[in-house]
């Protein structure tokens, strides 16, 4: 048994990164912007998190940094984008290429370093219950923050005049500038939160998951998040379930990898035999399995091309300047 | 009306310009609306119309000018502005959320807090109160142009307005649910609300508004009074000088002319959730005629378009055919060599790629048809050949243009209309089809296209004319069918056909037409 | 309190078409001296280090030549594809499956020495590239599935891939268990251009695609067809030509291109495969194609200077001790000054002061509400 609590907790631990940064990259797509730059604000988050936490010896500024610096790096997205109308693919792409070198500099003094972790939550009496004692209440402040995320924007999308705004706006932003609606105001208002998702997401990274700093950590985490983004049709609750089924494939090659297959030496053919066959697999194949994956799901969203077109937000990724 | 002049005007614009590049949009327009009036803004496409209300909206900033609202200055930097104020607005383009509901779009422009709920109840009681029913949970995509229009009105109507602009409402409407909007217009009047009425119909405008300001080139060129004039008159006055009536010789030996494009049991699926299946359309055009498709925008005639043109192919081959081949599997190009030749309804971004060169845009549709000339060895383009060919178009249509090769997007509406039309009449094509051939166009140059495409007819071509423009189509058509709700009725000749006629067939008043009118029609050709 | 508005102009400015790649170099200069100053290094010096040093020298210039070719063969690539508006990012996985083709000869047959290797294994470099560049063309083709996600997520894969070839299969069994394959034969090798430097064929190659792609791109149907359906897809298709097969014809063009890299790489500065063949050619191109505007011509010169950012980075390492990491940074830098000299071509740039307080009425109106 304990051995699949242990197992739901990684999984959980994995997850929870995917899942954050996919939420604010919701919003902002929901607002017609798409920011390719999640990976690149994800690894700027990383780093500074781990960089304040390792100089003030506290993860929580850690985690307050990662979120200002998100914040920062998704602004100079949303200036070249919105102010200056230029291409959201090719900015979102050098956002990435941008924080994936200056995190790597900034980084280079803090390779090797022992990081700040954050404290799992322990509540006497309920984190000590058998099996769910663990699971519900003693994980990490992020995995909570990152639960209370996705009810809380599906609660603001759906159920808000703000919300519903937001939307109107990745509909149609002619339609909405002519109402007078502020499209500008409002979708720098949407990066920044996808930054400051992005930032936490990889603050995460290096202050729960492996609360140490290794370059080019994120490791395609960003570029997952946002495939979950179309994988869930945008909306939130498909995102969690999304990031879940991505965090245990991610785990379980990890998991796969580190097996002592003489433990099932005892078993029975039927499990002994597959188990045997995926060890025999080389490592980088299981390896490569997140990734696959990401591409296997992909295909089976957009082959539904009804979904697909009845919720993507129509005006995603079109420039848009206002006639004045 | 001098009821009217005594009384302060609710809102008075003078000396308002506005200025786009070197193009002087509107050139110290001044204006007055009484209380309780319906005024006209008359004016031909490009005159100034839009840019007008936009300023008066907010959407635009004026350069120079003043606006003033119950006779005191205003600065109107945004619709918010507009609508604190008083001032509603119709969008001739809807200013609507697809993939919203109608009550959402409603409550989007209210600003008030308000549950959807209870804006949903308010919307649907008044709706029903002004005759135009209304369902606020139904999602925009899923509606009518008319129902659109009706969301925009009511939207409108819920800010409590004290002038209502509306842009061109009519051009997306039958002739009676024209009537309908008439009478609800009417009915603001004699509450006491005042409105602008935008429009280039002069029968319409004479019937209902009591002032008129006419525009031309972005300047006030006369106040009337509409009642008075007749539509003639109007028309100099909007026009600068008297427009040619188009001519249309009679049509001669239609009997023993071939039919050169024949549509047979034509059935198309949606294509997208929002599109309009096409079902069993029966049409052929002989050679020598025009045949117009009347129809309000939005019930299948693109979908039409795109499946006579090859840009969507047909499972079934024989369901469309040009000159006798079955074309249903060829692709545009292959139906352009056998001699047909195509203009859609977009003239940016579908007929011509605004950011190339008119030369660059002849290409576009002719690079197969006339390879040997413009194409040499190796697929190298040949620059003179094209640059010579699109100089010969730009003088036969007379193309009106800043520079000698220019990017389609510089041209105003109506040149670069010309310019795509005459770009396929240069072909000379047996079988020609336009969608909206003069839709935004000015009068000149939309007559100098109608003439030109019926003496295309004339030489032996058989042209096909889909218009939302049911004067257009009463000018050049041979005989019209109307399409409605992805079905096509039958041809009516136009001697026989009147604007209620066609109107009521708009409506889709006569359910199941098309099937009626063609169920025999299958068993003969197979 | 300023705001920045865009005021379109009516024609794309020339002028500013030309000046835009001058000027984002420019402010990447005084970015990187103000950043070379945060970090307490003279800004001078260490430009002069970056910018100049790495060209004072003929053996340098060899140098240059053998890190800008890449770059610009993969740019000429990618410019067509994103001419197009296909967004292939997974230039890299093409890289990388092109140098894992190419060397299967060498690798598997040490002893084949003809004439014909080095033709047969830069054609099969191709191959591999092109391939691996279909299947994202075929799921967008095919499923309508974004590129960007999948051409991506296939870097990844190839990385792995090329991990699992030098580890396990093709490791030389007289290596001393180092993850690589035996050394290429001579015949299996690039032939080096001059006596005077390492550079090779691959920089011959990477200007003759460049000028080929540029001829196909301004004077044939076929980049006509390009423009067209990249600028406006519905234009496009009313003139017969299919968004499909272009997906086809961009990816397998660039992957193409970009396998020609890899192998020319693996073949020419390397000669054998290992784990790490590329320090991020694949992205670096991306800001390359940008920095030439999309023009194969200008991206001669912009290979030419991101290139420059890699020598540079490595000589800045050694004679300053800053990290060789801000190559990255200089070259993330430049692609946003790029495309935000870009908005230049299409817009003028007004400033608006705050003339009153906030967008309001007069106060007279205000009474009234």
């Amino acid at each position: 048994m304990d051995i699949w609590v242990s197992i739901l907790l990684t999984i959980a631990t994995a997850a929870t990164p995917l899942l954050i940064a996919a939420i604010g990259e919701l919003v902002a797509e929901r607002a017609g912007v798409l920011n390719l730059g999640v990976e690149g604000m994800m690894i700027m988050g990383a780093v500074g998190g781990f960089g304040a936490g390792y100089l003030t010896g506290s993860p929580w500024i850690g985690v307050l940094a990662a979120i200002v610096i998100g914040v920062l790096f998704s602004l100079l997205f949303a200036f070249m984008t919105l102010t200056l109308a230029t291409n959201q693919v090719a900015t979102g792409l050098s956002l990435t290429i941008l924080g994936l070198g200056l995190s790597g500099m900034l980084g280079t003094s803090f390779v090797g370093l022992p990081g700040q972790r954050l404290p799992n939550l322990d509540i006497p009496g309920l984190t000590s219950l058998p099996v769910v004692g663990r699971l519900l209440f003693g994980q990490d402040p992020i995995f909570y923050l990152s639960i209370a995320l996705v009810i809380a924007v599906t609660w603001f999308l759906f159920r808000s005049r703000t919300g519903l705004t937001m939307r109107a706006i990745g509909d149609s932003h002619t339609s909405a500038h002519a109402l007078g609606i502020s499209v500008i105001g409002y979708r720098y208002l949407a990066v920044m939160f996808g930054g400051a998702c992005a930032g936490l997401a990889g603050a995460h990274l290096s202050l729960v998951y492996t609360p140490q700093w290794v370059e080019n950590m994120s490791a395609g985490r960003g570029w997952i998040a946002l495939a979950l983004v179309v994988f869930a049709s945008w909306r939130p609750w498909r995102v969690l379930a999304g990031a879940y089924i991505f965090g245990a494939i991610w785990i379980g090659q990890l998991h796969v990898q580190a097996i002592d297959l003489s433990s099932f030496a005892s078993s029975s053919w039927f499990i002994y035999q597959p188990i045997a066959l995926i060890k025999s697999l080389p490592s980088q194949f299981l390896s490569s399995l997140p990734y696959l994956a990401t591409i296997v799901v992909l295909v089976l969203i957009s082959r539904n091309k009804r979904l697909t077109m009845m919720n993507t937000p129509a005006s995603l990724a079109q420039p848009f300047v206002p006639e004045r | 009306m001098n009821l009217h002049e005594g009384a302060a005007n609710l809102l008075e614009v003078r000396g308002l310009t506005k200025i786009f590049g070197s193009l002087k949009a509107c050139d110290s327009i001044d204006l007055g609306i009484a209380r309780g009036e319906i005024h006209a803004l008359l004016g031909e496409n490009g005159a100034g119309k839009s840019t007008l209300v936009k300023m008066l909206f907010g959407s635009l900033e004026p350069h120079s000018g003043e606006i003033l609202w119950n006779g005191q200055p205003v600065r109107i930097t945004s619709p918010g502005i507009a609508k604190k104020l008083g001032i509603g607005m119709v969008f001739q383009h809807f200013s609507l959320f697809e993939a919203l509901t109608a009550a959402e779009n409603i409550a989007l422009s209210l600003n008030d807090g308000a549950p959807i709920s209870t804006i949903a109840a308010k919307a649907r009681a008044l709706s029903y109160s002004y005759g135009l029913p209304l369902d606020p949970d139904a999602l925009v995509g899923d509606l009518s142009v008319g129902e659109r229009q009706r969301i925009e009105i009511i939207r409108c109507l819920l800010q409590t307005p004290d002038l209502i602009i509306l842009d061109e409402p009519t051009s997306v409407l039958t002739p009676q649910e024209a009537d309908k909007l008439f009478e609800t217009l009417e009915r603001l009047r004699s509450e006491g609300k005042s409105i602008l009425y935008i429009s280039h119909r002069l029968e319409e405008v004479k019937r209902m508004c009591d002032r008129a300001t006419v525009l031309r080139h972005g300047k006030v060129v006369g106040h009337c009074n509409p009642r008075e004039e007749t539509a003639s008159s109007l028309a100099r006055m909007m026009v600068g000088s008297e427009v040619r009536a188009v001519e249309r010789p009679p049509a001669e030996g239609m009997d023993k002319a071939e039919s050169l494009l024949e549509i047979v049991n034509l059935n198309r699926k949606p294509a997208t959730p929002f599109s309009i299946p096409l079902r069993n359309i029966n049409l052929s055009v002989r050679a020598g005629e025009v045949v117009g498709i009347a129809g309000v925008a939005g019930n299948g005639q693109g979908e039409f378009f795109e499946a006579v043109s090859g840009e969507v192919l047909q499972q079934d081959k024989a369901s469309v055919r040009i000159r006798g081949r079955q074309v249903g599997g060829l692709d545009i190009t292959g139906r352009r060599l056998l001699g047909a030749a195509f203009v859609p309804e977009e003239r940016l971004g579908h007929g011509a790629a605004p950011r190339m060169k008119l030369s660059e845009n002849l290409l576009l549709s002719r690079h197969a048809t006339d390879g040997k000339a413009f194409v040499g060895t190796a697929g190298m383009i040949d620059g003179k050949a094209i640059y010579s060919a699109a100089q010969r178009i730009i003088e036969v249509m007379d193309v009106r243009k800043s520079a000698p090769d220019p990017e389609a997007a510089s041209l105003s509406g109506g040149n670069l209309q010309k310019f795509i039309v005459g770009r396929e009449l240069d072909r000379k094509p047996s079988v020609m089809v336009v969608n909206q051939p003069t839709w935004g166009v000015d009068a000149g140059a939309a007559a100098h296209i109608r003439q030109a495409l019926i003496e295309l007819a004339r030489n032996g071509s058989a042209v096909l004319v889909i218009s939302q423009d049911l004067d257009e189509l009463f000018e050049i058509s041979d005989s019209i069918a109307v399409m409605h709700n992805g079905e096509l009725s039958a041809r009516i000749p136009i001697a026989e056909a009147t604007y209620e006629k066609i109107g009521l067939l708009m409506g889709g008043a006569e359910p199941g037409h098309a099937a009626t009118a063609h169920d025999a029609e299958p068993a003969e050709v197979a | 309190m300023m705001r920045i508005e865009l005021v379109k102009r009516p024609q794309r400015s020339a002028l500013f078409s030309m000046l835009s790649p001058f000027i984002a170099f420019a402010l990447t200069l005084i970015a990187g001296a103000i950043m070379f100053a945060m970090l307490g290094v003279n800004p001078a010096k260490a430009l002069y280090a970056y910018f100049i040093s790495p060209l004072t020298e003929v053996w340098q210039l060899h140098e240059l030549a053998i890190k800008a070719a890449p770059l610009i063969m993969i740019a000429v690539g990618l410019s067509v594809c994103f001419r197009a508006n296909i967004w292939n990012i997974g230039a890299e996985g093409q890289f990388t499956i092109g140098a894992i083709a190419g060397s299967l000869l060498p690798v598997l047959y040490p002893d084949l020495q003809g004439a014909y290797l080095l033709p047969l294994m830069l054609l099969m470099g191709m191959i591999g590239g092109a391939a691996y560049a279909s299947v994202p063309a075929l799921l967008k083709a095919r499923f309508n599935t974004n590129e960007i996600l999948t051409s991506l997520m296939l870097v990844y894969v190839s990385q792995l891939f090329l991990d699992w070839v030098v580890r396990g299969p093709w490791r030389d069994p007289m290596g001393y268990n180092f993850p690589q394959t035996v050394q290429f034969s001579s015949a299996a090798r690039l032939p080096e251009l001059l006596d005077s430097g390492r550079a090779n064929l691959g920089f011959i190659f990477s200007i003759v695609a460049a000028v080929l792609v540029w001829l196909m791109m301004s004077r044939m149907l076929k980049g006509f067809e390009v423009r067209v359906l990249g600028s406006s897809p519905r234009a496009g298709r009313f003139a017969g030509f299919s968004i499909r097969r272009m997906a086809f014809f961009a990816f397998m063009l660039s992957g193409a291109l970009a396998g020609l890299a890899g192998i020319s790489e693996v073949s020419g500065a390397i000669g054998r495969l290992q784990p790490v063949i590329s320090p991020g050619y694949g992205f670096a191109a991306i800001i390359v194609a940008f920095l030439g505007r999309l023009n194969p011509l200008g991206i001669i010169a912009a290979g030419l200077v991101l290139g420059l950012t890699y020598l540079g980075g490595e000589a800045a390492q050694s004679s300053l001790g800053v990290s060789d990491k801000l190559a990255r940074v200089f070259q993330g830098m430049l692609l946003f000054f790029v495309l935000g000299c870009d908005t230049l071509i299409h817009y003028r740039i007004r400033f608006v002061g705050r003339k009153a307080p906030a967008p309001e009425m007069v106060p007279a109106q205000e009474g009234a509400h």
